[in-house]
């Protein structure tokens, strides 16, 4: 076996090519090959990856035994530790769920003064409250309530369906407009069968109504009582609790400007309110009917 | 001089490595290996499945999106809504928490391909069927900051212009023969049922709500009843999410009891 004349047997020599240069700085051989006077090192596999290989290896050995692994057809192997993502995700959120129910389940009923003059647990509540409307209403309704061009304010005093918080509730849990079946219904039919003539002149009519200086006793005064009046009032000030807005308060939702009227009066109007029943807990529909109605009262009650 | 040829004295101790060394010299020797190495993964990841038919199981009320809601879901890929929103709720507390149930194998049986997801600029999608209206929707897609002042969600004005509809029976013929229940009056009727979906007074209705029943919701969902446009497709799709079927409100409600 040991032959002192084969290059390949001698202390540093390549095994295959009984290459033994050296490289002088690194102290490692080099592999022999030589490009133009430039040489490889032949440096070994690092000791520390071979380590971390075989470490990985065992690893994936005690997770093969300890947690769910291999297919077995129609099932898979459980692992002794039994772990299942979904069953341990659904028993999270029921213990975070628990955290909250002490004061959250309160809220199932709907005796709204009693909660309110409730200091102590309108302090828990209120945080709560405006996480869950900046994750689902400020999408429509703004950060704080102020509405846009089609979605309502609700951070001041004009409310469409009444001010009550139980009414605040009924809107949240079936909506306006939705298939829910308890839904709010409220549509701004179109006009479009109206002379054009006569729908400018409503317009400009209803753009002045917010100033007051408007004669109902003129032509489109007539126009108004005849078509606007049964559900915005014979005055437009609105206020029956059918979903359809004062004409004489500066509230607005789509704009009372003439250019919106004819918009309005020519298309309608059908806002949607989706229904949160469902997506959301009857508590926490109480709980946001409670936060949206202290946003509309002054001295920033939404705190 | 130190011995440094200690370093090759100690791989040629190692039978391992020096199976290695050896091998590198003969290429065909190495392609061969690097072969069976690789197809160990490819086993270990493809195996399983060709079992998948057993092991996801189907819901009996899971329906497949409309050809109207297909075709925002090509809008969808074709804007590169991915990118940012994903469409899974992962099993985790918190995610169900604010999402709702988290996301089953089978909600994604009809998505090819699916739209799962693992990066969020956005909020995920997969239950974000009914949460918002359509008017919101158009608003929120035509100038996003225009309702939600701190979004960086670009602009898509250009959602406005008319659908094509040209492709949608070849685009159902196509999900058919991957599996997708669609039958051929279906793809026949795909151009008449996408303009059906959002003019629910028309008398294509019929058709519709023969083939796809009452579950998809069908109005105008731009807005504007006289044109058909991509908006229409896309929110119908956007509120489709989520909506295909009950499976995972009734898993978790089970999981809860």
């Amino acid at each position: 076996m040991s032959n002192p004349t084969d290059p390949r047997q001698l202390l540093g020599a390549d095994p295959h090519t009984g290459n033994r240069k050296i490289d002088p700085v690194t102290g490692y051989d080099t592999t022999g090959h030589d490009w133009g006077g430039i040489t490889e090192l032949n440096t070994a596999f690092p000791k520390v990856v071979i380590w971390a290989l075989v470490l990985t290896f065992l690893y994936s050995v005690i997770a093969w035994i300890l947690l769910p692994a291999w297919p077995t057809g129609r099932d898979y192997t459980r692992g002794l530790l039994g772990l299942n993502q979904g069953e341990e995700a659904v028993s999270d959120f029921r213990d975070l769920s628990e955290v909250r129910q002490d004061w959250l389940s309160r809220f199932e009923g709907e005796n709204f003064v009693a909660l309110q003059s409730d200091a102590t647990l309108m302090a828990t509540a209120m945080p709560a409250a405006a996480r869950l409307f900046a994750d689902n209403c400020a999408a429509c309704h703004g950060t704080n309530g102020q509405g846009g061009p089609g979605f309502p304010v609700l951070s001041d005093e004009t409310w469409l369906w009444g001010d009550d918080t139980e009414e605040i509730a009924t809107t949240i849990r079936h909506g306006i407009n939705t298939e829910d079946p308890d839904t709010r219904y409220a549509e701004m039919p179109a006009f479009d069968w109206m002379e054009r003539s006569d729908r400018l002149a409503l317009a400009e009519f209803v753009s002045e109504m917010p100033g007051g200086a408007v004669d109902f006793e003129s032509s489109v005064g007539t126009v108004f009582a005849e078509n606007c009046s049964s559900c915005h009032g014979s005055t437009g000030a609105g206020g029956l609790e059918i979903g359809a807005p004062s004409l004489t308060d500066e509230a607005v939702i789509y704009g009372q400007n003439p250019g919106t009227v004819m918009q309005t009066l020519r298309r309608g109007r059908h806002g949607v309110m989706p229904a949160w029943n469902g997506r959301l807990s009857e508590a926490e529909i109480n709980l946001l009917a409670l936060y949206v109605a202290r946003l509309g009262q002054p001295a920033g009650g939404g705190q | 001089m130190p011995p440094t040829g200690l370093l090759s004295r100690s791989r040629r101790s190692d039978p391992m490595l020096k199976l290695h060394y050896n091998l590198e010299k003969i290429s065909m020797g190495l392609v061969a290996a690097i072969i069976v190495a690789a197809s160990i993964g490819g086993i270990v990841e493809i195996a399983p499945l060709f079992t998948i038919d057993e092991t996801v199981e189907m819901p009996d009320d899971l329906r497949p999106y409309t050809p109207l809601e297909l075709a925002g879901r090509e809008i969808y890929i074709r804007e590169g809504c991915y990118a940012c929103h994903s469409q899974m709720v992962r099993s985790l507390a918190d995610e169900l928490d604010r999402y709702g149930p988290y996301s089953l194998a089978a909600e994604s049986a009809y998505d090819h391909p699916m739209l799962w997801g693992s990066k969020r600029t956005g909020p995920d999608l997969a239950r974000l069927g009914g949460k918002y209206s359509d008017d919101w929707h158009v608003a929120h897609l035509i100038d996003p900051r225009s309702v939600v002042p701190a979004s960086i969600m670009p602009s898509y004005p250009w959602l406005t212009d008319p659908l094509d509809t040209g492709l949608l029976s070849d685009s159902l013929a196509t999900l058919a023969r991957l599996g997708v229940p669609y039958d051929e009056d279906m793809i026949a009727a795909a151009e008449a049922d996408a303009l059906a979906q959002s003019r629910p007074d028309s008398d294509a209705m019929d058709g519709f709500l023969e083939r796809y029943g009452e579950r998809p919701a069908a109005r105008v969902f731009d807005g504007d009843p006289s044109r058909l446009t991509e908006m229409d497709a896309l929110v119908a799709y956007l509120q489709s999410l989520g909506t295909l079927t009950d499976a995972p409100y009734r898993t978790l409600a089970e999981g809860n009891q």
